[in-house]
């Protein structure tokens, strides 16, 4: 197969993470990765963007998350940009751990980290985060 | 068509909500949470989630399912899980939470165990 890139340019809205949803599954269908694999990748990019939307932008609809998918004979990937101010990936705590499980929130990096091969952050100084996940085939 | 179908049901004490559909960020999340809490309201206590037709679940939907757990249990009632698909097996078992709720896969044995 051929490399692909789609980019999408969205508003920061709560309905936002259902259209990436569905644009990311399009993308994934005709990359032709495995069914299991597009649902991992369906889940992580929900809450990336679910991430870039509340916690990033903070539903600033004057902000936009700006997601990139590339696909590659090896891999598929997606990149979630937002423009908030950033945040440290190592003190987010362990969902898992004991007295965390009961919490109500705090699980979407667990399932990103749980469900694609790697993830990592890019924190701009000047603002904005990008998430950038892969999902080898 | 909402993006969660919530069906309620009595079973003698106990409230049974058959879900289809969608927990996610959102509608789905908001309609179980205002489900849960309007049951409460009424001082039904004792609920039991059928969640055998819900396709997808994200993290904001298992913060509701716990959070509903917490809110029934200060309430000294009882919230237990029925016909879990496998995926959202999967998501509570490595979230460690499957051993945090009462779940089963069938209904008489899940209402049976509410007394």
């Amino acid at each position: 197969m051929t490399a692909e890139t789609t980019e999408l340019s969205l508003p920061s809205r709560i309905d936002t993470v259902a259209t990436a949803a569905a644009a990311v599954a399009e993308f994934v269908n005709r990359s032709g990765i495995s069914e299991e694999a597009a649902y991992g990748i369906d889940l992580a990019v929900r809450e990336a963007v679910t991430n870039a939307v509340i916690h990033g932008n903070r539903q600033d609809e004057g902000k936009t998350v700006d997601v990139t998918l590339k696909s590659s004979p090896d891999a598929v990937e997606i990149s979630v940009h937002d423009q908030g101010a950033g945040f440290n990936p190592e003190e987010v705590p362990d969902p898992t751990a004991a007295e965390n499980i009961l919490k109500s929130s705090g699980r979407g990096i667990f399932f990103m980290r749980t469900f694609m091969d790697e993830v990592d952050w890019l924190i701009r100084p000047g603002g904005g985060t990008t998430v950038h996940m892969v999902k080898r085939r | 068509m909402a993006e969660l179908n919530i069906n309620e049901r009595q079973a003698g004490d106990v409230t049974v909500l058959d879900m289809a559909g969608k927990i996610t960020i959102g509608e789905g999340s908001v309609a179980l949470r205002t489900a849960v809490r309007r049951l409460l309201e009424e001082g039904k206590k004792r609920i039991l989630l059928n969640l055998g037709q819900v396709s997808y679940i994200d993290s904001s939907g298992i913060g509701e399912l716990v959070s509903s757990y917490t809110a029934i249990n200060k309430e000294s009632g009882q919230l237990k899980l029925l016909n879990l698909t496998q995926k959202l097996q999967d998501l509570l078992t490595i979230t460690k939470l499957l051993t945090v709720f009462d779940v089963y896969e069938s209904e008489a044995e899940a209402l049976n165990s509410f007394k």
